[in-house]
Parts: C-alpha cells; sequence; structure tokens
C-alpha cells in the first residue's frame, strides 16, 4: 500500500475519526499479523535497529531479529537452552528473561549479573529451563524497552497443559512511542503532569457542584489542593505519547486471532508495555483465568481484569458464536486502547466499547480510607474534613485481623523510616489498605467482575512452606511533581543493597506511600503474595501495589548472587526505584539445604 | 563438567517424578498432612549459582554500565511571559524568564525579568542556587542585579520558592544591597484549567525597599504591586500564546516619586504574548 494513503488515512484517525466496520486487510500497516515462533534448544537472536511506522510517522525501534515484538520463544519445561545474543546497537544491550529463574549471570542486567552485551559484541546464555507457562524477555539497558525490545516466552509444561485448548494465542500489549524516550523522562522532570490531558477543569468544578452541592465539592477539592496532589494522575504517561499495541499492530491494525465455535481459547496475554497497566475485557465472553505470572492458579471466571506492567495472564474463552469479538485492553487512565479480534475468520471485526469514564483517585487511594483514618496524626494533612468522602467503593480487610494470634502473619504496623524523612517524597501513609480484594482505582463498582488478587490460588501451593524467619518492610516512595522514585525515599544511588542470607525463608512487607499504583519485580525469586493474615495465595514475579496499599509476599532466597529489584515502570526505576538484593551464604546455612527444608 | 549434567540429569528426573506424581495429587493436595511436600516444592528447582560474580565497582561504574543515573543533570529554559504591553506611553516588550540546570537536590538557577520600552531596558537578573529542604520547598540563594534608567543596584538575595498548598506557586526572596539597601520580593501565581489546553493564570507580585532611592523613583515601604491575568491556549505544553491584562500601581512614597515626575501611579495594560519551554 502507498505510503500516502497510509498518512491520509491516519490524520483522519488522528482527528478522531474512526472507522468501524470496514475492513483495511492485515497487511495494510506493514505490520505483521504472524508472530515469529523460534523453538528448539538453540536460540541465536539479534539486537539491531529497524524503521518503524505505527502511526504515519517513520521511526527507528529497537529490535530483535528485525521485529517488534521479538520472536516468540518456545521452550520445553526440562530442556536446557542456549541463546547466543548478539548486539548490532551503537549502545551497550543486555536480554532479562522475565521471570525465569535462572543463574544470577544468566539473568540480564547490566551491572549485576554480567556486564552487558557490548557494542557489536554477543553473550551466550545458557539455563535449564526447570518452569513453563508464560513469560517475556526484554532489555534491561536504559530505554529500549520502550523502543521495542522486547518479546513473549511460552514454556510448554511437561505432561502438557493442565488445562488443555484447541486454540493457543500469545497477546503482548505494549506501548509504542514516536518521542525518544530520553525526551519523555527529561519532560517529566520539568513538568510531570505534560501527559495528562484528563485533568480536572473548571467545567468539572460546576458539574460537581449541581451533582454533589458547593460545600462537598469545596471540601473535596481542598482536600486535595491541601495535599498539592492530582486525582487525576493515574499514569505518568499517557495516550498522548502512546500507541498502543496488541502483539505489535496498532488499534486500526486490528491484530486478529482465529478460532472456530465451540473451541477453547487460551490468550497468553503479557504487558510487555514500559510505562502502561491495561484492564482487559473481551465483551460478550466470560474470561477464565488460568494462570498469574506463568504460575497456574485454579480456575476464576471474571469479565475484566487489570494488567500491570510485566505481569501475565492466561486466560481462557470460549466463544459460542460465529462472530467476531473484540479483545479489549485500555490504558488504566482510559487515554487510549490496544484492540484486536478473535474472529472465526481473517477481516472480521466487532464493535469497539466506549472507553469507561476516566477514573479519580479516592481518599483511600491516599491512605484516608476506613479504619478510623481521622487519627492519623502524622499526615501533615489529616486536618481534613473525610465526613463527606465517599469510602463505600474500597472493601476493606480488617486492620488487625490476628492481633494477639499465634498465627505470625505480617505485621500490622506501619514504620516509616527515618530515610522517608527526605524532601523527594510528596506523602506518607499511616493507615494503609490491607487485604487484596480491591479491584484499584477505575475499577470499582464498575458492574462487572474484575479479577483483583484475592481471586487467585496457585495450584501446588508455596514453594517452601516454612514460616518467614524476618520481616523487611519496604515503602514504596515518591515525588509526583519532582518526578523523584525511590524505596524507603532513598533512590537507588543512596541505597545499600537488601542483604538475604541464603536459605532462609523472609517476608517483605511493601507499603505504597504513593498515588501510583507500582509493579514491583524481584528477580531470581518467586514473590509468594499472602492474604492479610499471612496465608499463602499466589505465586507472582512482579506484584502490583495499589496506592496507600500495604502487601505482604514470602521469598525463599535459595538464588545465591546479586539481582535487581524495581518497580517495573520504566521510568520509575530509572529516576531512582531500584534496589539490589545481594543473597549470600550466611553463617550456619548450608547450601545444599536452602530449599525445602522445613523439619 | 560432566558433574554438572549428571545434575542436570538428575534435577530432570527428579523433577519429571516430581510433576506426575503432582499430576496425579493435584486435587488432593490441601487435604495432605503439613510433613509432605506441596507440588510446587517438588517442582521448584532453586538455580544454580553464578559461575562469574560481578565484583564490586564505583557508582559511576555502575551507573554507566547499567546505564541508569538517578543523580542525572537535567536542565530548562522557559519563558513565562514573553510578551507585548500596551502601555499609555506606547508599546512596550515584556519578559520573565527562567533556566534552571542541575539534580534532584540541587540546581542553578537564572532569572530574568524586565521590559524594553522606547529603545531603554528595565528589569533584573538573578543567579541564585537552589536547594531542596522540604516536600515542597527550596531555598535560593546568589545574586540579583536591578537594571534600568538610574543606577544599577547589586544585590546579595536569599529566599525560598515552592508550591503552597493549593497550587500557588510561590516566590519570596529577600534582597540586601550595597549602603545599607534592603529589598523583598513576593509572587503567587495560579493555574485555573478551563479545559485541558486553555489554562486561566493569574499572578500577583509585590516589592518592598528598605530604603529610599530616589535616583530611581523608589521610597521606603510597600513599593508597587502588579497583578495580571492571562488566559493561554496550549497548542502543545511548551508552546502557548496568550492573551491577558495587567494591571499595576504604586504605592507609598514610590507614587509619590513618580506623581512629581509627572507618571502614572496606576495603569492597566492589555498584554499578549507567548509562553515557551523546552
Amino acid at each position: 500500500m502507498p505510503q500516502l494513503s497510509r498518512r491520509s488515512f491516519l490524520q483522519a484517525a488522528g482527528a478522531g475519526l474512526f472507522v468501524l466496520g470496514t475492513h483495511r486487510g492485515n497487511d495494510a500497516w506493514g505490520q505483521r499479523q504472524d508472530q515469529t515462533v523460534l523453538s528448539g534448544s538453540h536460540f541465536e537472536l539479534q539486537i539491531g535497529e529497524a524503521p518503524f511506522n505505527f502511526t504515519g510517522n517513520q521511526r527507528i525501534g529497537t529490535v530483535v531479529n528485525g521485529q517488534i515484538p521479538g520472536p516468540l520463544l518456545r521452550w520445553r519445561e526440562g530442556d536446557s537452552v542456549t541463546l547466543r545474543v548478539s548486539n548490532r546497537l551503537g549502545a551497550r544491550s543486555s536480554i532479562h528473561w522475565h521471570g525465569m529463574i535462572v543463574p544470577a549471570d544468566m539473568d540480564g542486567v547490566p551491572g549485576l549479573s554480567f556486564a552487558g552485551i557490548p557494542s557489536g559484541g554477543e553473550y551466550l546464555y545458557r539455563f535449564k529451563v526447570n518452569q513453563s507457562g508464560t513469560y517475556w524477555y526484554h532489555a534491561h539497558s536504559r530505554f529500549q524497552e520502550q523502543t521495542g525490545l522486547y518479546g513473549p516466552i511460552v514454556i510448554e509444561r511437561r505432561g502438557g497443559e493442565r488445562f488443555p485448548t484447541e486454540r493457543d494465542y500469545v497477546v503482548m500489549l505494549s506501548d509504542w512511542t514516536d518521542l525518544d524516550p530520553e525526551r519523555i523522562f527529561s519532560v517529566l522532570k520539568k513538568h510531570s503532569d505534560y501527559y495528562n490531558f484528563g485533568r480536572r477543569t473548571a467545567g468539572n468544578f460546576f458539574a460537581d457542584v449541581r451533582k454533589n452541592g458547593l460545600s462537598q465539592t469545596l471540601a473535596e477539592r481542598r482536600m486535595w489542593g491541601q495535599m498539592r496532589m492530582n486525582p487525576t494522575d493515574i499514569l505518568d504517561v499517557s495516550g498522548y505519547a502512546y500507541t498502543y499495541l496488541m502483539n505489535g499492530v496498532t488499534p486500526s491494525g486490528n491484530w486478529t486471532g482465529l478460532f472456530s465455535r465451540g473451541e477453547k481459547v487460551r490468550l497468553r496475554f503479557i504487558n510487555g508495555s514500559s510505562m502502561s497497566f491495561f484492564d482487559v475485557r473481551i465483551p460478550g465472553l466470560k474470561l477464565t483465568v488460568v494462570a498469574a505470572d506463568g504460575v497456574d492458579v485454579e480456575p476464576v471466571s471474571v469479565d475484566e481484569f487489570r494488567i500491570g506492567a510485566a505481569e501475565t495472564y492466561d486466560v481462557i474463552v470460549e466463544p459460542k458464536d460465529d462472530r467476531a469479538y473484540t479483545i479489549f485492553a485500555r490504558a488504566m487512565d482510559r487515554s487510549g486502547y490496544a484492540r484486536g479480534t478473535l474472529a472465526p475468520s481473517a477481516g472480521l471485526e466487532a464493535e469497539i466499547p466506549p472507553l469507561d469514564p476516566r477514573p479519580l483517585l479516592t481518599m483511600s487511594d491516599m491512605g484516608h480510607g476506613g479504619h478510623g483514618a481521622s487519627g492519623a496524626g502524622q499526615m501533615d494533612h489529616s486536618q481534613m474534613d473525610h465526613s463527606h468522602m465517599d469510602h463505600s467503593q474500597m472493601s476493606h480487610a480488617p486492620a488487625d485481623p490476628h492481633a494477639g494470634h499465634a498465627s505470625p502473619g505480617p505485621s500490622a504496623t506501619v514504620d516509616h523510616p527515618p530515610t522517608e524523612r527526605t524532601p523527594l517524597m510528596d506523602m506518607r501513609v499511616d493507615q494503609p489498605n490491607v487485604g487484596l480484594d480491591d479491584p484499584g482505582v477505575g475499577l470499582r463498582n464498575n458492574g462487572r467482575r474484575v479479577l483483583t488478587y484475592a481471586d487467585l490460588r496457585t495450584i501446588g501451593g508455596p514453594i517452601d512452606r516454612r514460616q518467614p524467619g524476618r520481616e523487611i518492610q519496604l515503602h514504596l516512595t515518591g515525588h509526583m511533581e519532582r518526578f523523584v522514585w525511590s524505596f524507603n525515599g532513598q533512590k537507588f544511588s543512596e541505597a545499600q543493597p537488601l542483604k538475604f542470607q541464603l536459605g532462609e525463608r523472609l517476608r517483605i512487607t511493601l507499603v505504597n506511600d504513593s498515588m501510583m499504583t507500582h509493579p514491583i519485580h524481584l528477580h531470581g525469586m518467586w514473590s509468594e503474595v499472602e492474604d492479610a493474615s499471612g496465608n499463602f495465595q499466589v505465586r507472582k514475579h512482579t506484584v502490583n501495589v495499589h496506592p496507600a496499599q500495604k502487601l505482604s509476599y514470602a521469598v525463599t532466597a535459595d538464588a545465591l548472587g546479586r539481582w535487581a529489584y524495581h518497580c517495573h515502570l520504566l521510568y520509575h526505576m530509572e529516576a531512582g526505584m531500584f534496589r539490589e538484593v545481594h543473597v549470600e551464604p550466611g553463617e550456619g546455612v548450608a547450601h545444599h539445604e536452602a530449599h525445602g527444608d522445613h523439619s | 563438567m560432566s558433574a554438572l549434567i549428571k545434575v542436570h540429569i538428575t534435577l530432570a528426573l527428579f523433577a519429571a517424578v516430581a510433576s506426575s506424581a503432582a499430576a496425579q495429587d493435584e486435587h488432593q493436595h490441601h487435604a495432605h498432612h503439613s510433613d509432605e511436600k506441596t507440588e510446587s516444592e517438588r517442582a521448584h528447582v532453586p538455580p544454580d549459582p553464578p559461575q562469574h560474580q560481578m565484583g564490586d565497582m564505583s557508582e559511576a561504574e555502575m551507573a554507566e554500565m547499567m546505564d541508569m543515573d538517578d543523580t542525572a543533570l537535567f536542565g530548562m529554559v522557559a519563558f513565562d511571559q514573553l510578551e507585548w504591553r500596551d502601555t499609555n506611553e506606547g508599546n512596550a516588550l515584556a519578559w520573565d524568564g527562567r533556566a534552571w540546570l542541575g539534580n534532584d537536590y540541587d540546581k542553578a538557577w537564572f532569572k530574568a525579568e524586565g521590559e524594553r520600552f522606547d529603545g531603554d531596558y528595565e528589569g533584573s537578573a538573578e543567579l541564585l542556587w537552589d536547594h531542596v529542604f522540604s516536600r515542597w520547598w527550596s531555598w535560593q540563594a546568589g545574586v540579583a542585579h536591578d537594571f534600568g534608567a538610574g543606577p544599577s543596584r547589586t544585590w546579595a538575595a536569599f529566599g525560598v520558592q515552592g508550591l503552597a498548598p493549593y497550587w500557588f506557586e510561590i516566590e519570596a526572596l529577600a534582597y540586601v544591597g550595597e549602603e545599607g539597601r534592603t529589598s523583598a520580593r513576593f509572587s503567587a501565581e495560579y493555574e485555573m484549567f478551563l479545559t485541558q489546553r486553555l489554562i486561566l493564570q493569574p499572578k500577583l507580585e509585590f516589592k518592598l525597599y528598605g530604603k529610599d532611592d530616589p535616583a530611581n523613583r523608589i521610597g521606603a515601604g510597600f513599593s508597587d504591586a502588579e497583578l495580571g491575568l492571562r488566559l493561554r491556549y496550549e497548542i502543545r505544553r511548551e508552546f502557548a500564546p496568550y492573551v491577558g491584562v495587567v494591571w499595576s500601581r504604586k504605592f507609598g512614597e514610590t507614587a509619590d516619586l513618580v506623581r512629581e515626575h509627572g507618571d502614572e501611579v496606576e495603569e492597566a495594560q492589555w498584554v499578549a504574548g507567548v509562553r515557551v519551554w523546552f
């Protein structure tokens, strides 16, 4: 298709004239509808650059074997694989196998695992695949992930899938930008709400006055004003900068997965984006979630789920009708969407639903929720009037269900470390929300059954039933205006590594002292999420923490070496929300008993 | 090497057995006695220790290798006002700009504001160090230079800048000059979003002086105030044309000095300009 007609369509699309119901052909945009699949035990991967045109403007993307996303790697549980990764970029590069339990020198984080792959050089990754499910890979070097260096991994379960299906598709979501990511980062440092085109306006004020009355509207505006926070700060980078892709295809390109009526279709959702959360639904179909972060869970049927950056969910659908269904993945701030189609034949389309209204953070998202939070004396905005706020949207677990109980659940207290006295933080939460059953901002009470972590139960239990021997409380901290992000108020450059003793079972309790949702990823070891009482819930590699939420998971430190631990929002990580975890042999803990010894 | 392979084979066999056993009792695992391993415990294989460990390196080397530096410098140049003013005596060009370079804690600031009227320049330039000391505030200290028709004045400057509750952007600086001169300047501005791109910005500024400076037509005390109201449209966030009105007034002894020279003490002007930054 000639360049000109592509441009002119995109100009129309840019003006908001999305045309429904017309078939534009699969390859009209030069985008791949088919995924390259590489399987076997040896893989040759070349990191390089290639021109791409997702928006009407040609840009250079960072590619693996010429593609965005990179080729789908199919491994088999139990196989040993080798991957020769060569780097044809002008800069140092790397590939991290996200969620894979591999030796530290195979984990792909420059500076911690290895020295990175120099320009023109190569690195031979070699490890044994001891797990199965849906994972992904991505660069761990600067903004190369943002510019395209990511791809899916599917590992065949030995003995076959626990939940067999007739069809099996990877649905990889990502956020493409025509902008230079360095520019995005520097703009966020200068003008952190630059990409927010969903701010509350004077018009919203008058609409709220009509709806809620003047005094309530003023009281609500006063609370946010006193905090100097903005309830529309949902995502730092929005659809203003991003074109959301599904398997590397734009919404108008319409990636399509085929099915025959009555078939079971497995969709392996991977959020390979740099800065985006997606809320996914397929109007007309129930989604049966069967795996989270590669690990099988007891099937749970929902209408919708939120997927944070780096998370994966396997979902089974059973289309009963001979028609097209829209896979609709909206950015959490409703500034755009990725879209594809499940259809009995290529070229069919279903209606694209309207975007929900843009969500607003509530006072519970700021730690002003239930549990008598008005007594939160330490908060510098505690004098606010909460009486008019709608707290009913949140469901809260009891603040401390096991006070005085023998069960050693996560500690009920919130201890702000002295390092949180930094000026580079804009809020602290003394009465965090506990419990896993909050679907999160924008998904509460929307009339649909929305997945929460409380619904996820890993089949087969934890990898280690020992009670955690100690608890590390870490606070997710930052400053919206200054665009600084950190743990415990310390940026990576200011913090010492967290030390884990080889073989120990410990608990990490995260307290989100910010108004953003953070997907927290520990390399090398599983994060076994617990409920508020300390009972095992679900095994994950990336754990979303809602604003003002307190959440715990247990970790078995059975992976010797230096590991990355960070927020998987790429610009948060670059701004300092990163720690090193160092697993070292300790006294009295034999290496061989590192795993599974709990007599 | 062969030992390693053997270990792998053993692990693979073990995992295979574990996995088939797991398949049999996956529906019963809840009922099992607690001393039996879970399916996950049997299936999980910890990674081998790394064959090569990264040694310690300096923070700078680490940042370079990771290509991740949270101490990096950023910079910005911005003209909040770059405008044409319709004064009683004719057209004037006015500017209010700033530039900074620094990290999350410390920045060097350059501020310039002034007016060009009838070929003459009048205004001030400041070079300040800015250090964040609380969530919303930083202190600033440095030198300031006022220039215009009268003699130029140079000051040592010290004050605070930050974001007050309700998103008022505040600047409050005190100045100490030669011959015991003192001065203070205050400004507050606010942004009201009429739409996502149409923004109304009120700004209030006032000045005080500790000592008469008749050569510059300044009297001690509260000397002048300016209230501006500018309506801009952000074509891009970085580029926003605007129109507005600015009301200014001299007070006290300063007003008397101005009156003595036959000038107006109060004036309302139309302005039109562009707000740009990069």
